[in-house]
């Protein structure tokens, strides 16, 4: 089971949360042609590795965060708020 | 020369029959040959395919028997049939909404009602019907427009009320929390041996001269102006004519070597058994609401799963949160399982498309071809995946099956929303 910790409430059971997928996905202009609308669309990133994505703590704040979490061992290495930069974590380490 | 050397040479294939049975009975068992041959991968191959599960395998096979092709290998980075193949609950069934996907699961499920004849090899098909449940009047409604749909595309459905569910089903508690409205049932839908259906298809496109080459992976994709000419594999370079891939659970991880991106989420989806009990339940029983879909095996455990671990993963473990839900819908369903003891659990990646449609065809290389995104569903596809994924590869034109199933649906905005439609272990 995983264990995350929300930045407002602490560290708290999966079953809270529920996933909210990617972060950081960028809307393409309105000139946008069909590739880059059904890349923003549909297309994921899926890696088998660190993946940056999007949690809600619906039964404690209701508040929405990122995390960044191994897509292997599910070890997560950083929380961090919506609108935050992705963090560099081949830079700072995974702390 | 020993019957297994000789096997080794012409590739030709020492049938199974109650004679062979008898023969080898007398022997003690011991001069059973290798059901498939284990060679070092050659330089060049005319088709290789990467994974060997059920559709690889299937693929080389097809590819073999119908289109002739003489020069085919494939890889697999663990052992054959390892993946999804070997963990999912067996369920065989064609009750699809939509047209495209009824004529495609429906081909899938024909040949399975004929594969062990094909293969020579017992794949115990047991079309026990599959029974899925309603919750509520408005299920109920939902599950009439179902079943007439799926009347529609040619594949035989029939509604039950609650009583009938219960005939079928004595021990279900039709009163349980969200009490049981009815049904219907696919009575074609069963069950099948997963392990057979992936050993089946590899002794048979062992037997026509397919190399299948395991504890090999593939790093990576040669690529030549945008056309591609081989892999870069553990066990070293090997140049091929045309490239496919079926990896389930690994999809976006070996697209991404070839360089392009696909609408794929991996995720856990577990699966588990009971202790062997007598014979009790003799359908393959499914609920959308309480979420569990259970069938008994013929050793007597009750195999058992529900919903999948909702986010991405490759860890092939689950977590605890689902294996309690899934219990717990069980136990509602038939609460006379409560005193039994969980045997074993486990998890495979499944690949979600967003309409919960696979992925099958060209890619945007040359000559590079794949089938995935499977799903939860994957398994009972193993044949019709097979059967056209080796049409395409060998007209380069996708078969007309699964014109629909192609990656560029998600440009043009054709999806097939089976994940709307047909619910829960789909």
């Amino acid at each position: 089971m995983l264990r995350i910790n929300c930045p407002w409430c602490g560290t708290r059971d999966e079953p809270e949360f529920s996933f909210g997928g990617e972060s950081h996905i960028t809307r393409p202009t309105l000139d946008a042609d069909d590739d880059q609308w059904s890349d923003y669309l549909f297309n994921k990133e899926n890696p088998k590795g660190i993946h940056y994505e999007q949690w809600l703590h619906k039964y404690g704040c209701g508040r929405w965060f990122n995390i960044a979490r191994d897509t292997v061992t599910h070890e997560i290495y950083r929380v961090y708020r919506m609108g935050e930069a992705k963090p560099d974590l081949e830079k700072s380490g995974r702390d | 020369m020993s019957p297994r050397k000789y096997a080794h040479r012409t590739g030709q294939l020492k049938g199974y029959s109650f004679l062979s049975l008898a023969r080898q009975a007398l022997g003690g068992h011991k001069g059973w040959p290798p059901v498939w041959r284990s060679p070092e991968p050659k330089k060049n191959y005319d088709v290789l395919i990467i994974g060997a599960g059920g559709h690889g395998l299937s693929t080389a096979y097809y590819l073999a028997k119908k289109y002739g092709v003489k020069n085919i290998a494939v890889l697999d980075k663990g052992w054959l049939g390892g993946g999804n193949t070997g963990r999912n609950t067996q369920v065989t069934r064609s009750n699809y909404f939509w047209p495209q996907s009824a004529a495609f699961f429906d081909h899938s499920l024909k040949l399975y009602e004929g594969l062990s004849h094909e293969l020579n090899f017992n794949v115990m098909l047991s079309q026990r019907g599959v029974l899925t449940l309603a919750h509520s009047k408005h299920e109920m409604e939902g599950i009439r427009r179902w079943a007439n749909a799926i009347k529609i595309n040619n594949v035989d459905a029939e509604v039950l009320t609650p009583a009938e569910v219960k005939k079928m089903v004595p021990l279900i508690n039709l009163d349980c929390r969200f009490p049981v409205h009815g049904g219907f049932v696919q009575r074609r839908g069963g069950v099948s041996r997963h392990d057979a259906v992936a050993w089946g298809y590899a002794r048979a496109a062992s037997a026509l001269g397919v190399d299948i080459i395991q504890q090999c992976e593939v790093k990576g994709f040669n690529i030549q102006d945008g056309r591609v000419i081989g892999v870069e594999t553990t066990r070293g370079s090997i140049g091929a004519g045309k490239v496919s891939f079926s990896v389930a659970g690994h999809t976006s991880h070996v697209a991404s070597m070839a360089g392009f991106r696909v609408p794929v989420s991996s995720m856990q989806l577990q699966a588990m058994v009971s202790e062997p009990i007598k014979p009790c339940l003799d359908t393959m029983l499914t609920s959308s609401v309480i979420h569990v879909y259970v069938s008994q095996s013929d050793r007597g455990e009750l195999v058992f799963g529900g919903r999948a671990d909702v986010y991405n993963s490759y860890a092939q473990r689950g977590g605890f949160p689902v294996l309690q839900e899934n219990v717990a819908a069980l136990l509602e369903l038939i609460p006379a399982f409560s005193r039994l003891r969980l045997m074993r659990q486990w998890a495979g990646i499944v690949d979600i498309t967003p309409d919960t449609s696979p992925l099958m065809g060209h890619t945007p290389v040359k000559n590079l071809y794949f089938s995935g995104g499977w799903g939860t569903g994957g398994y009972k596809a193993i044949p019709a995946g097979g059967d056209t994924m080796a049409y395409t590869i060998a007209n380069d034109r996708p078969h007309p099956l699964i014109e629909d199933f192609g990656l560029d649906r998600f440009r043009s905005g054709r999806l097939v929303d089976e994940g709307a439609a047909s619910g829960v272990a789909h």
